[in-house]
């Protein structure tokens, strides 16, 4: 079982229900590839540095996920065959990503803040 | 104001490190675009490693975040007028 990361962009143009409908898709297709879906985060509209499809916003989200990994083909042929995803990427973690993960799930790095550094880290778990 | 390009003064030159080892940074977010704007110039381009300092170990991580982060429309492949 390794660890994912996904990250796709829905078209802004649906509404919140079918996007909520859409992300939840992918969480079932996750879940019925007996992946176990560690984070769900939705970053929602976000402006985008160039036009993607000619629409200059999308709405972000990002599964954090460990599976086998067969299973990330079947969840990339879904977002092929979805055509309101306008990007995806999926990537796979390594064990220094998933601490990272963890830290910044913990709001270590007060969302968005950036050098997250592990030294500061250190300090701090013994106290 | 003299032409003539006055020396370096030794001193001054301080010598460049690399900020990931430095500070134990040990994975580069593709995802944080504002901490990515550090390694990349007014165009967008990926900076050199002479310029920043990095060890090649992690110059190569900074380009493949960099690389990602443009995917997800995060980072823009060209621009003008970026910071």
């Amino acid at each position: 079982m390794k660890n994912y990361e996904t990250v796709f962009i829905l078209n802004p143009v649906l509404s919140d229900d079918q996007m909520k409908d859409t992300v939840e898709k992918f969480v079932k297709v996750l879940k019925k590839g007996k992946a176990d879906v560690i984070n769900v985060e939705q970053w929602g509209l976000r402006k985008m540095a160039y036009p993607v499809q000619h629409k200059s916003t999308g709405f972000y989200n990002l599964i954090e996920f460990s599976a086998s990994p067969e299973l990330v083909n079947t969840l990339e042929t879904e977002y092929r065959r979805d055509e309101s995803v306008m990007r995806f990427l999926t990537t796979v973690l390594d064990k220094h990503a998933v601490v990272y993960n963890e830290r910044r799930r913990k709001g270590e790095f007060n969302k968005g803040k950036a050098d997250a550094n592990r030294k500061r880290k250190t300090e701090e778990e013994p106290a | 104001m003299t032409l003539v390009n006055e020396p370096i003064k030794r001193a001054e030159v301080k010598a460049k490190y690399c900020r990931f080892k430095k500070n134990g940074i040990k994975y580069i977010d593709y995802k944080d675009p504002d901490f990515l704007l550090k390694f990349i110039n007014e165009q967008g381009k990926i900076l050199p490693r002479r310029l920043t300092g990095t060890s090649w170990k992690f110059q190569k991580k900074v380009s493949q975040a960099v690389k990602r982060a443009r995917h997800i429309a995060l980072l823009p492949y060209v621009a003008d007028s970026l910071k």
